[in-house]
């Protein structure tokens, strides 16, 4: 290191790591809230995240395009996501355990179809070295930003935008919060909770494509260390709004990185510990915003989770 | 629905060929039975497009699962801790809770197993075990039972919390044995002291198979004499059946959710200890086998009914055996049971919205009478 920049480092890299990690995160929770908000809730967006992981990394290495993988990732997550909304459609069904269905299923697949990917090298998404003006090494890993981190910050965006304010978005609450009243109206629940589902995964699938093909950027068994189901678990604190949930990824994020940031800087004790980080912010995160008594706010009232 | 329902239907019921308890009965049997059929009618074909004969899979499943005397050694061996584990699912879905973090259970009951070995090495043998045992049983139903305690006081959604509490386990494990409690011998795999040799649990005497099996199915048929025979599983049924209405009723769902929690927790946290004190001598990273996650499936096979748990997990403890082999012989990646399993419980949950299709059959005899 040529430029010791001295502790200023750990927050500097939180803040890179917000950056690189949070991305996942964004997608997944994103996605999951189009899903949650119609009423339905998948946990098998940890194995869409996997299974969008591995199929866009091998896409990628036999195209040479990692943005046909990041396609193809979208394509796997979106069936994934048909799947969970086909089956819940059917009368009696249990969306919670379907959703676990479905992770280990998803994992299984990747991890089945991705082993001869373990070894070859795919090409990466392009980042914007937004750090240009810094002399320092440190500001300029920091700000080194994928592409699809500003398309994840521009869907939330658009995604909150979309719920308030179009025709779709309204669709979509309605039938969240009551599946009578949508009903009545005439809409089709089922269908709109098929394609939300499936919305959900397909983000879900770039997320995945993001891990593999930019940070970590490579693909491997160990690639999620459940960054889809935490992203679930974060809907619930971003109280279902997508904008919310951009800022709570990169909180996260921050948090993801907290481990490796302490470790440049020489604190090696206790990684493990800071490596559960994410974790532990996650758990108490849930256990501050839950309620026993009160029905959560903005909560769409057709969610099993908090009925 | 259940108690009523099924004192009616007694009453009502018999005056036809096919009763409707009885129909209920065949049900609860023959459709997850079909489910498991239709998951691995899934997986052949899944095989099939990939140019790999099923048939093979499936002999090669059998003859390295329950072929030989050897293989039912090796394959209940690994019923074991699956029986453990599963019941740390199906005792809270009773109640209506869905755990799935088990496998941190597992892993803490391990390492607390080899923590208490190196913190009284001097105990002799028997008290050892014991001692293990609760300190295990006590960890398990801890954590376990942390999140029955969440989800009563703060309304915090088990499903969730409990997955996230199985990563905080496996960190907080690799933290102690690589720190803590580690072994300075131990360079290339980290682990705990080995445990003293009278401390090690041996072999079912004829069977070949470790203590752990005998306790597996022990706490399988207890944990169904509790929720089928006592007042205990009642209550839990009931509140399984409808909160709102057990609480009008008095019982202390609270109290019942912590209680089943803490008890499959507990179940949880004695696999490890077994892990640790039959199989491999200390604790370490090899705890989180996955064990945990394969007893989601076993339970729900089960339909959370102890005993249906028995041959649930010993038909999965096969497939598991028989992976190495399948994965030589086929050349298939290990992922292959996983599949398999994904399959099977996707079939599983699909066959819960047939149910009452037999009851249904009965109605329709009584009424052309």
């Amino acid at each position: 290191m040529t430029d010791d920049i001295g502790l200023w480092g750990v927050p500097l890299a939180i803040l890179g790591g917000a950056i690189r990690v949070s991305t996942p995160f964004i997608f997944v929770s994103v996605g999951e809230c189009l899903t949650e908000r119609s009423g339905r809730i998948n946990l098998g967006l940890e194995g869409t995240l996997v299974f969008g992981a591995m199929s866009g990394y091998a896409v990628a290495y036999h195209t040479g395009s990692p943005w046909l993988g990041t396609l193809a990732a979208a394509f796997a997550g979106l069936l994934f996501g048909l799947l969970h909304g086909f089956i819940c459609k059917l009368p009696r069904v249990n969306d919670i355990a379907i959703g676990i269905a479905l992770m280990i299923f998803g994992t299984g697949l990747a991890f089945f179809f991705g082993k001869p990917y373990v070894q070859p090298v795919a090409p990466d998404l392009p980042a914007i070295p937004l750090g240009f003006w810094s002399s320092l090494p440190q500001v300029q890993a920091a700000l080194n930003m994928n592409v699809l981190f500003i398309a994840g910050i521009a869907l939330a965006f658009a995604a909150s935008w979309m719920l308030k304010n179009t025709r779709v978005g309204l669709t979509i609450r309605v039938v969240g919060d009551s599946a009578d009243a949508a009903r009545a109206l005439g809409i089709n629940v089922n269908r709109v909770r098929l394609w939300s589902t499936a919305a959900g995964g397909a983000l879900a699938g770039i997320g995945g494509a993001y891990l593999s093909l930019y940070y970590p950027g490579s693909w491997n068994e160990g690639i999620s260390s459940g960054q889809g189901l935490m992203a679930v678990a974060l809907v619930i604190f971003a109280r279902w709004s997508p904008v919310n949930c951009l800022y709570a990824s990169l909180l996260f994020g921050g948090a993801g990185a907290l481990g490796p940031a302490l470790q440049s800087v020489g604190v090696t004790s206790g990684y493990y510990l800071f490596y559960a980080a994410p974790y532990v912010l996650t758990l108490g995160l849930l256990v501050a915003t839950s309620s026993r008594t009160r029905a959560m706010p903005s909560a769409p009232g057709e969610l099993s989770i908090i009925k | 629905m259940s108690m009523q329902a099924e004192l009616a239907a007694t009453a009502a019921g018999r005056a036809g060929f096919l009763s409707e308890t009885a129909a209920r009965r065949i049900e609860a049997v023959i459709l997850p039975l079909a489910a498991l059929l239709a998951g691995m009618i899934a997986f052949a074909i899944f095989l099939a497009f990939l140019g790999k004969s099923p048939l093979d899979f499936y002999l090669l499943v059998y003859k390295a699962g329950f072929g030989t005397a050897f293989s039912w050694t090796n394959t209940l061996a690994r019923a074991a801790p699956l029986l453990l584990a599963a019941l740390c699912v199906a005792l809270p879905a009773r109640l209506g809770l869905v755990i799935i973090g088990g496998e941190g259970a597992i892993v803490l009951g391990g390492v607390a197993a080899g923590a208490v070995a190196m913190l009284m090495p001097g105990l002799p043998g028997p008290a050892g075990i014991i001692a293990m045992a609760l300190a295990a049983a006590a960890m398990g139903g801890l954590w376990i039972g942390g999140v029955g305690a969440l989800r009563h006081l703060r309304g915090v959604n088990e499903t969730i919390a409990s997955l996230l509490l199985a990563y905080i386990a496996i960190a907080l494990m690799n933290h102690l044995v690589e720190g803590l409690l580690r072994d300075p011998a131990s360079l290339n795999k980290p682990s705990t002291a080995p445990l003293p040799e009278t401390w090690r649990i041996g072999e079912i005497p004829g069977l070949g198979v470790h203590w752990g099996l005998a306790v597996g199915i022990i706490a399988c048929i207890a944990s169904w004499v509790l929720i089928e025979r006592t007042t205990w599983g009642f209550a839990a049924r009931i509140v399984g059946g409808n909160v709102r209405a057990a609480q009008i009723q008095g019982l202390p769902a609270g109290l019942l959710a912590i209680g089943f929690t803490a008890l499959g927790g507990a179940f949880a946290g004695l696999a490890g200890m077994f892990e640790v004190a039959a199989v491999h001598g200390s604790a370490n990273a090899s705890l989180a086998a996955g064990y945990g996650y394969t007893g989601i499936l076993i339970a729900f096979l089960a339909r959370h009914n102890g005993l249906a748990i028995i041959p649930a997990a010993i038909l999965f403890a096969g497939f598991e055996a028989s992976s190495g082999l399948v994965q030589r012989r086929l050349a298939l990646p290990d992922a292959t049971v996983l599949v398999l399993e994904g399959m099977v419980f996707i079939a599983i949950l699909l066959s819960d919205t047939l149910q009452d299709r037999f009851r249904f059959l009965a109605f329709l005899e009584r009424r052309q009478k």
